[in-house]
This record gives C-alpha cells, structure tokens and sequence, in this order.
C-alpha cells in the first residue's frame, strides 16, 4: 500500500516532510505570516515530488546517451541539468543529484513570491540554502553520523554564491566508490553540490586496499544505477599515510571541478585526516575551517 | 511478490523497490526478512529530559552510557520505534538491550508490539452535542466506534476495539485500523456519529464541529459558572441565567446569589429542577447554547411570577463559554425585551471567555500486550505480568510513560502526542504495530526466564545501527534472531 506523504513539525517549530526515502528538514525565518505561508507552499509542493520522480524513474537512473530524451518532470530537469557539466569526464547518472534538486525544488516553492529573511531545505544531508541580503548561515560539518561531532565548520553570508551544501561518504545512505568518511561540498546550488560530493568522495580511494571490502552495487540493491561497480561496504584500518593519499586523491577531483567553475569549496574527511578545497581562496577565506570535534551536530548537518 | 532469487518487491511507496533477503529498500525503513517485508526503522532514541513533545535528539552522551532511569534523567533511551518485531513472538524480542547504571544492570526489551486488541479513547473538548451514548461512529461510512459518557467539557468517542478489527466485515477492520493508525500518528481524522454530528478531530489540535472550529473549552458547568462569577454579578444585574444543557445555573436561586442577598426574580425556568438554582434538561442537547439546541435562549424560560417579578427587571443569558450572550430588561406586561449589554457586565462575559481553557482533541492509545508478545520478552510470559504488577519492571510506549489498568493482562493507555512522531503502524490483519519497552533489573530479568541469552550491551546496540545502513539489517538484531531460531 502506497503510504501518503506525511508532514509534521518538531517542538521547535521546523517542519518534517516525509515521503518514502525522502526526509526534509525545513525552516525559514521572516515574518511569521511569511514563514508559515513558506511551510504550506512546501508541503504543497512537495506531495506530488516522489511520484513526479518515480514516473521517470527508469530514465533517470540511466546513463544518459546521445539521443536518450530529456526528463520532463521540474525536479527531473534540475538533476539532469546538474550532471550534465560533470559527464564529459564522469560517469554519473541524474539520481546522483537527486537529493540536491529536491531541496532546490521545494526551497524554490517556498520562497517565490514571499519575502524570507533565510531559509533551509535539509534533504537527508543535501541541504539548499536562501539567504536574504546580509543574513549568513553556520553549517556545521559531521563526518560519522553515528558519533555525530564537528569536523568543519562553514559560515555563508548572502555575498557568496553558495546556496547548496552536501555530503556524500560510504558510510552514508548512498552508494560511494571511495572510502571517504564525508565530503562536504558548497556550491552555487544543492544539485551541484549533491553530484560533486558524490564524485570527490568516490575519488577518495586507494586502489585494491586489502582492507577495502567493496561489492558490486547490483547485489546489494538490484536497481542502483551503478550496475556492477564495486560500491564500498567496509573499511579496515588505514595507516596515516594511506589515508593522506587518500584525501590527496580526492582534493584532486575537488581542484578539478573548483577550476571548472562547478563548485566553491570542499571538506573531505577520512579518519583522522581533513583536507579543505577552496576554503583559503577568496572570498571564502576563513569561511570553512576545521574545529575540534564536539558532540553538538544533530544530523548529517547542524543548521541553523 | 516473491521473485526467483527471494527479492521482493516493496509497495510502500512509488519507488517500487527490489529488495534482497537481509536488505533495506531505499527508504532503509522496509527490508526483506526471510523473504517477508517488514519495518525496520533505526532506532529512535530520545532524550526525556529535552524532548517535548517526542523532540528527538543526537545519539548517546560522552559516556555513551545509560543512568538506567528512564524518565528523569537526561541521556538517550533505547525506544522500540522502529524496532520491528518477530510476531509470532517465539523467538526473542528484536532487542533486548542492557547498560550498566550504577553498577547494577538494567535491561530493557524492547520490540513493536502487534496489537490486535487495540484501540483508541478520544476526548473532544466541547459542550456541543456530538450524538446520542452508545451512538455508532463512522468513519469513511464504516462502523469504527460508539459514543460513550459526557465528561467534563468533554464528550468521549471510543474508537477501535477487536470488534472493530476483526468481527466486522473486511472493509469495517481496514477502516478502523487506518482511523486508529492516523489518530495515534497525529493526523486529522473525520467521524461522523450516527443521528449526530460530523466531527474532524486530530490529537491536540482544535476539534471542527459540523465544520465550525471549537474555539474554547467551557469554564464549568452552568451552576458552577455562577458560582464563580456571583460577586461580579451581584450588584450590577438582578438576574443571570448561565445556559447549559447539562446543569443551567440561576443566580438569584443559586446557594451563591443567596448569599449575597439577591432579591427573588419569579423566573420560572423550563426543565428539571435539580436543587435552587440548578436545572437538568431545559432543552435538547444540540450544537449551540451551552450546547442546547436552542438559538433563542428565551426558549428555556417558562414565564415569571407576576407576584414577585418587577417591570424593568434586568435579566443577564449567557453560555458557558461566554460565546453566546444576551441581555434583558422586562416592559410592563413581564416579556423580557433584549437590549444593549450595559459595560459593566460586558467585561464579566468576556472574564468567562477569557477563563475558557482552549478546546482540544486528546487521543489514548489502548491496546494489551497480550501473551504472544510477553513471550518475546520471557519464556514464563505470565511472570512479566506479575513484574509489571510487582512494579519491578516498568512499560513505556516509545518511551513515553503508560498507565497500566489494574486487573489481568498487561493493558496501557498512552497519550499518543508524547510517542515520538509516526510512532505508529499497522499490519494488513489488521492490527496496529505499537512500540512497547519493558525495562527491569537484568537479576529480575533472569529470574523471570528472560532471553538472558540475547542481552546485549546498549553501546553494542548502537553501535550496530551506527554501521552502513544497508547492513544494519543483516549484521543486526534480525539476524541474531535468525541465529538465536536456528540455535533453538
């Protein structure tokens, strides 16, 4: 039986819209008519996100070819649009964007039309930020969400381009090819941020480790999108220079794709090992940086 | 649907997932045990002390440890939300959990209870009437309950029940389990009582009766209102009828007008005179005056005493919510002729308003932990009984406190606004799927032939769920339950 989406709000006032695999965490601040009129219009549009989705389901977990047609769905386009820069070099599909392009989406139903001072769309970790003239957010950067502590911090003011944030590692709900704990990428939106994540973490790797455990993705989910690539299932101990390697390979990726102009800044994260991308070049100078761990995160992001 | 290769498919959602045994779907909500699809939602662990209502916060202190009390401290607790369950519960409950608290260890079991023998008691802040006692409720045109007593500002609703689930046609059991699963999930719901009204109720929200939102809560009955309002009244008007259809109040005949010597008024009012100054049954029950069915609340007066009542005499009508009001000046000839509410009265009509608490719908969840479920807990399942009797061991509903009738069996109520949110699910028998966590000593829970066996460190626990999700399953407590069988 098809459950219906569900809403609902926490005792602090966010908004939870939930709808199968997807889980949103959502908050706005302005005017209090505002803010509730922002939470209706994303519950609106929201309903009908997942079934939009699945209706192309097939198509968007495709490898895009010459002549394969163009999604039709909103949500479908933002995530088509998002990996097409990244598949020159890559191979990706559309749903690797797809946690981004929902957050896109329903910040987007949000916010037009009405004045908010800020605004979040938390989608599982992929988060799409607003950010009215001189307001800033502070994201906080959690590498285990099973010890939920700080590795990073990154505060974004409205004169930045960042409006997306995301994360992608094995150990999260998707599907990587590296052994990344977490990379957290910012760029100029969530569906941006969601596909380059998905990449710099699959490039943080070390080829033919005997203490990687990986399988191919099919077995462990006979519709995943990569087919028969090894996804990564475990992760043995790593010395520190494996794991510098590790991240260097994966900063690499990151290099590339800020020097294409797709993504502002990056954190990786394995182990004990951090590198920052992007984070000391102007305008983000100081914007990101690494703090000690402490036990406040919530989620895969603390917001707010 | 089971393909060659023991995938199934899940229909949860659109997604359509194939699901391999030991896995989750997409959603890491529904997985594949045996073939089977089942819920496994992580583990909700929630922080009493922070939470309200059913906040959930980060995962384990510093100490990673438990303090093993449940509602008072603060630190995680392990809740079954999501836990699954193994009915028919012969194997061990899905997990049984134990943390070390003061050196002594403490066990808590905890596991989805299938609950067959459920259903939910509903209180609806309002004096409208909603439908006759024992009166049918429907919802969708189904049978899911009956009317039951009038309470306090409050009509109750019994929704539910094995009758409901089971003996009613298939449909009647569908719609009932779907009613009782939105209203303890915290969605709206709407009934509809038979030869009554339509009501659309949702657990601590505003009821909407026959469409109307019910703002207000009656401050008291209509004796008490005057009771409590008397001295505002005494000097400023020679007569107050607080219209009620349960008890209306009549000031200068009530105890309290006596006492501040009013004058006698020759009102004769229409109904049962219970004692001076109270009246049962001055009108039918409806959806208007202090939840009368009259518009016009001269309706309720009979007439006056030409011998004792006085031209120009001022008379006060008010509901016992103060939404409703008129004032009165007799003419010559006795007939009370509506005029302007003077200020001074007009403020203690607003006091009554004023101290209306706002009216809501609150929802108990019912059900009984009924012996196949006890056993996942013990192998003796009547000893668990005995404990919870004892106060050795105590239940919780997702960690939210219970009450436990008193009597046999093992049956709670939970107010379902303190579960943490979706708390609740249902299986297609139907029955609904509730979390329920027994926590005791692990020495009592071993001498009551617990699954000693399967204990297993809190921070083990968490650790587990903390792995890759898609493994969670397969490395996690289902499997141990596999094992534990396969043992046995």
């Amino acid at each position: 039986m098809r459950a219906p989406p569900q809403q609902g709000r926490f005792a602090d006032g966010r908004l939870h819209l939930h709808d199968g695999p997807i889980d949103l965490i959502i908050e706005a601040f302005g005017e209090t008519s505002a803010v509730e009129a922002a939470y209706v219009a994303a519950w609106r549009r929201f309903t009908s996100v997942l079934d939009e989705l699945c209706a192309e389901l097939p198509l968007l977990r495709a490898d895009p070819s010459a002549g394969s047609p163009a999604p039709l769905g909103p949500v479908a386009r933002r995530m088509a649009a998002a990996v097409a820069p990244f598949r020159a070099r890559r191979f990706l599909t559309p749903m690797a964007a797809v946690a981004g392009a929902v957050a896109e989406e329903v910040l987007e139903a949000m916010t037009s039309g009405r004045q908010l001072t800020r605004a979040y769309v938390n989608n599982g970790g992929d988060v799409a930020l607003h950010l009215g003239p001189g307001e800033t957010f502070s994201i906080g950067m959690v590498d285990r969400p099973d010890r939920p502590s700080l590795f990073g911090r990154a505060t974004i003011g409205a004169a930045d381009r960042v409006r997306g944030v995301a994360t992608s590692g094995w150990r999260g709900r998707s599907f990587s090819l590296g052994v990344a704990d977490a990379v957290t990428v910012l760029a100029t939106s969530a569906a941006l941020a969601d596909a380059a994540a998905t990449l710099i973490a699959n490039a943080v790797d070390i080829a033919g480790h005997p203490a990687i455990e990986r399988a191919p993705a099919c077995d462990l989910d006979p519709q995943s999108d990569l087919g028969e690539r090894r996804v990564t299932v475990a992760v043995g101990p790593l010395t520190p220079g494996e794991i510098e390697r590790a991240l260097a390979s994966g900063a690499a990726e990151a290099e590339l794709w800020r020097g294409a102009g797709l993504i502002e800044a990056a954190a990786l994260r394995l182990g004990e090992g951090t590198r920052l991308v992007g984070a000391g070049a102007s305008p983000y100078k100081g914007c990101v940086r690494t703090v000690l761990p402490r036990n406040v995160a919530k989620g895969r992001h603390a917001v707010g | 649907m089971t393909e060659a290769d023991d995938k199934i498919r899940c229909d949860a959602c659109p997604v359509l997932c194939y699901i391999r045994p030991g896995m989750t779907g997409a959603c890491d909500r529904y997985a594949n045990q045996d073939g089977q699809l089942v819920r496994v939602d992580p583990h909700v662990l929630l922080d009493h002390a922070v939470s309200e209502g059913g906040k959930v916060v980060p995962f384990v202190n510093a100490e990673g440890l438990w303090s093993g009390d449940i509602l008072n401290t603060p630190g995680p607790f392990v809740t079954a939300v999501g836990a699954g369950t193994t009915y028919p519960d012969y194997k061990p409950a899905p997990f049984i959990v134990s943390s070390k608290a003061d050196g002594v260890d403490m066990v808590t079991v905890v596991t989805e209870g299938i609950y067959s023998y459920c259903g939910v008691k509903l209180k609806i802040d309002t004096d409208r009437h909603l439908g006759a006692e024992c009166a049918t409720v429907r919802a969708q045109g189904e049978p899911v309950g009956h009317v039951t007593t009038g309470e306090y500002g409050s009509q109750m609703l019994s929704l539910g029940g094995v009758n409901h689930l089971t003996h009613g046609g298939k449909k009647e059991g569908r719609v009932t389990c779907e009613t009782l699963l939105d209203l303890c999930n915290g969605k709206s719901v709407e009934l509809v009582v038979d030869g009554g009204a339509s009501v659309i109720v949702q657990a601590g929200k505003t009821p909407i009766i026959n469409g109307k939102f019910e703002e207000r809560m009656r401050v008291g009955c209509g004796s008490a209102t005057i009771g409590m309002f008397a001295k505002q009244w005494g000097d400023k008007v020679d007569e107050v009828v607080v219209v009620d259809d349960h008890i209306t109040g009549v000031l200068s005949e009530h105890q309290a007008g006596k006492l501040l010597g009013m004058r006698e008024t020759g009102i004769k009012m229409k109904g049962r005179r219970s004692t001076p100054g109270r009246y049962f049954h001055v009108a039918e029950p409806g959806t208007s005056w202090g939840g009368t069915n009259i518009s016009d609340p001269l309706d309720i007066i009979a007439g006056f005493n030409p011998k004792v009542a006085w031209s120009g005499m001022t008379m006060l009508m008010v509901s016992t919510t103060g939404e409703q009001y008129a004032f009165y000046r007799l003419g010559e000839d006795l007939r009370p002729v509506e005029a302007e509410l003077p200020e001074t009265l007009r403020e203690s009509v607003e006091r009554i308003s004023e101290n209306c608490e706002p009216a809501l719908c609150s929802v108990l969840f019912m059900a009984g932990a009924g012996g196949s479920l006890r056993a996942g807990v013990t192998e003796n399942p009547v000893r668990l009984t005995r404990s919870v009797r004892q106060a050795l061991t105590t239940v919780t509903a997702g960690g939210a406190p219970v009450i436990v009738w008193p009597g046999g069996g093992i049956t709670f109520m939970v107010d379902v606004t303190l579960l943490p949110e979706n708390s609740f699910g249902y299986v297609p028998t139907p029955a609904i799927v509730a979390p329920i966590e027994f926590t005791l000593r692990l020495d009592d829970y071993a001498a009551l032939g617990g699954h000693v066996d399967e204990v297993r460190p809190l921070d083990e626990v968490v650790a587990q769920h903390a792995k890759r999700p898609n493994n969670v399953f397969a490395s996690g407590a289902v499997a141990r339950a596999a094992d534990a069988r396969r043992k046995a």
